[in-house]
């Protein structure tokens, strides 16, 4: 595998069993992505995507098949493996932010260093570094419930990139703002991973959103087509 | 500890329920402590009850009366270390409702007899040497604000004396303490000889034999000794060891330790349903923020962990609460004039309190925590 290679999926299959039924997702799925790369999922619903994301997050185990990361296979991990590779190297970004609701701004971003070895010292500094950088400094102390739909993604991109991970997988990350909300996030998503060299992966239907990747997939039926937007 | 704040931030998010649920727990502490004291205030006249000592009844029943002229019988008997005898005198001060424990005694050889009643050598002379005499326990004393010195009316609502009065008049000339805090200290004691002089119901009997053996080891023979002496005579005696005596007069009220036991275990049950539902609601309601607790990488074993924290600090708050209460209650009960052996929380009253709230936290929390363990990320994230 090139070092360039960060995920690398190998005949990847995906079958759910609903009583006599068998639904069949991903049948012998192969697909890469490359470290710094900002790729856009695109399709219908049922196409898969969320399946995908899941896979590639590790959230869900496929079939069969391999699913390699950073030159590790990931696929046969434990549940609690997978739980401690996710904490390294993933950050995940949800539609509808998932803050949880009792904690600051702060402490929802300090979330994912709860799983480090960082004293509380450490974990302030990185976490006003990561509220620096989506430029919610002045909303540290701040609720969920007294933000906007806008502000509290910002924070939950802080919270995704405060451990810095390798990967963020964004989840329809604009799905529940406003246009001009939704371009702010985008850019701010284009930004960590131009200047910041992070590796994003983003399931959206909005066209408009999918603009902003280097590059588009498009599913349909667990099969996927890679376009250009250039093009 | 990193968690403690995400635990403590999930018991405070709702403060009503969290009011409402610590509150119920809080109740059901207080009663199971105090209750628990009174148990084990009644228990203690068992448990206190000296090994070595006996006491000799009319075997018809602990009511009837038994001839003087047995005291000096039995005293004589080998291994009898010392004896006195005692009459219940129905006594009350002021208020005939407030009746209690007041006994006409061999003065001479009571302390004898009751070495867990201390009393200065000054006042116990003084008390010899005052046929009018009486002592009374700290606890009677405070309650009455008798000190030594003062000459007080008491009634008795059994006997009267020959001139038809029901009060005879008595000197405070000692008030003793317990050895052990748990030691009755609401009995009052006077002169046999006072009582025998002045009664009008016939004299020359007595109520009952407290005796002490020299050794546990001869209560036995000395059971059988004293039962055989005095068989197929107008008056047959049962001897039987204090703790027994204790028990089946405790018992005359009725099965208390079965009451307040049940008591204790209906405030529980309603408390673990009460708990249990707070506990397993307030998770359902976090379903999904597990999930992205999960997705972030905390493991199901982590996040057991914390409901389980969280549901057990829940139980803590309201049952170390509780218990709290309930010393406030159980010094209220002690200080008010109302005739009790001293209730008293103590260190094993607390264990025991610590005991049922890990368990109390345990049991409603593993539902609820087992949920969330098994919790599956993408049912949960499909929640949000």
């Amino acid at each position: 595998m090139s070092d360039d290679i960060l995920f690398d999926l190998k005949g990847v299959s995906k079958k759910f069993v609903k009583g006599k039924d068998t639904i069949t997702v991903f049948d012998g799925l192969d697909m890469s992505i490359a470290r710094g790369d900002f790729l856009a999922i695109m399709g219908p619903s049922g196409s898969g995507k969320t399946t995908l994301l899941n896979m590639l997050g590790g959230v869900d185990q496929p079939s069969g098949g391999e699913i390699w990361f950073d030159g590790s296979r990931i696929d046969s991990l434990s549940e609690n493996q997978l739980a401690k590779w996710r904490a390294n190297n993933i950050g995940f970004i949800f539609q509808f932010y998932n803050l949880m609701p009792m904690l600051n701004a702060e402490r929802n971003v300090e979330l994912p260093l709860l799983l480090t070895r960082l004293s509380r010292a450490e974990r302030k500094k990185n976490i006003a570094a990561a509220l620096e950088l989506v430029s919610l400094s002045d909303r540290a102390r701040h609720m969920p419930s007294e933000m906007s739909g806008g502000q509290q993604q910002r924070v939950a991109i802080a919270r995704a990139l405060v451990s810095d991970p390798k990967l963020m997988l964004c989840d329809e990350p604009t799905g529940d703002l406003d246009r001009e909300t939704a371009d702010e996030i985008l850019s701010m998503l284009q930004l960590l991973n131009r200047d910041y060299g992070k590796t994003i992966v983003m399931v959206t239907h909005d066209p408009e959103a999918a603009k902003y990747a280097e590059r588009t997939l498009h599913l349909d039926k667990g099969v996927f087509v890679e376009k250009d937007l250039a093009a | 500890m990193k968690d403690l704040y995400l635990i403590l931030k999930n018991l405070t998010r709702k403060k009503m329920r969290l009011f409402l649920t610590v509150f119920a727990t809080f109740i059901a502490f207080m009663i199971f402590g105090t209750l628990t004291a009174f148990q084990k205030a009644f228990d203690s006249g068992v448990d206190l009850a000296a090994d070595d000592r006996l006491i000799v009844l009319n075997k018809i029943s602990f009511t009837q009366v038994l001839p003087i002229a047995y005291v000096n019988r039995v005293r004589a008997i080998e291994d009898v270390e010392a004896l006195t005898h005692l009459n219940w005198f129905g006594g009350y001060y002021q208020d005939p409702r407030a009746q209690f424990a007041m006994f006409a005694v061999d003065a001479e050889n009571f302390m004898e007899v009751y070495p867990e009643l201390v009393l200065s050598d000054e006042q116990r002379q003084a008390w010899i040497d005052n046929r009018q005499g009486l002592i009374a326990g700290r606890s009677i004393a405070d309650n009455f604000g008798w000190e030594v010195g003062d000459r007080i009316p008491i009634n008795s609502n059994i006997f009267s004396q020959r001139d038809g009065r029901t009060d005879w008049d008595f000197d405070v000339v000692g008030i003793f303490e317990g050895a052990d805090p748990q030691t009755d200290t609401n009995g009052v004691y006077f002169h046999y000889e006072y009582f025998n002089e002045t009664q009008s119901f016939g004299g020359d009997f007595v109520g009952f034999m407290a005796l002490r053996t020299s050794d546990p080891s001869k209560n036995e023979a000395v059971i059988k000794t004293i039962d055989d002496m005095f068989a197929n005579s107008p008056a047959e005696t049962e001897t039987v060891p204090e703790k027994v005596f204790n028990k089946a007069f405790i018992e005359q009220i009725g099965n208390l330790s079965l009451i307040l036991t049940s008591v204790v275990l209906a405030a529980f049950f309603v408390i673990l349903v009460i708990v249990g539902n707070s506990m397993i609601l307030s998770i359902r309601e976090r379903t999904a923020e597990i999930g992205v607790m999960k997705t972030l990488g905390f493991t199901s074993g982590r996040i057991f962990r914390m409901v389980l924290a969280e549901s057990i600090l829940l139980a803590l708050i309201g049952g170390v609460l509780g218990v709290f209460a309930s010393g406030f209650m159980i010094t209220a009960i002690n200080s008010a004039p109302i005739q009790l052996p001293p209730l008293i929380l103590d260190g094993a009253v607390w264990s025991q309190a610590l005991l049922f709230v890990l368990l109390l936290g345990f049991i409603t929390g593993i539902v609820p925590a087992m949920n969330a363990l098994r919790l599956n990320i993408i049912t949960a994230l499909s929640r949000s």
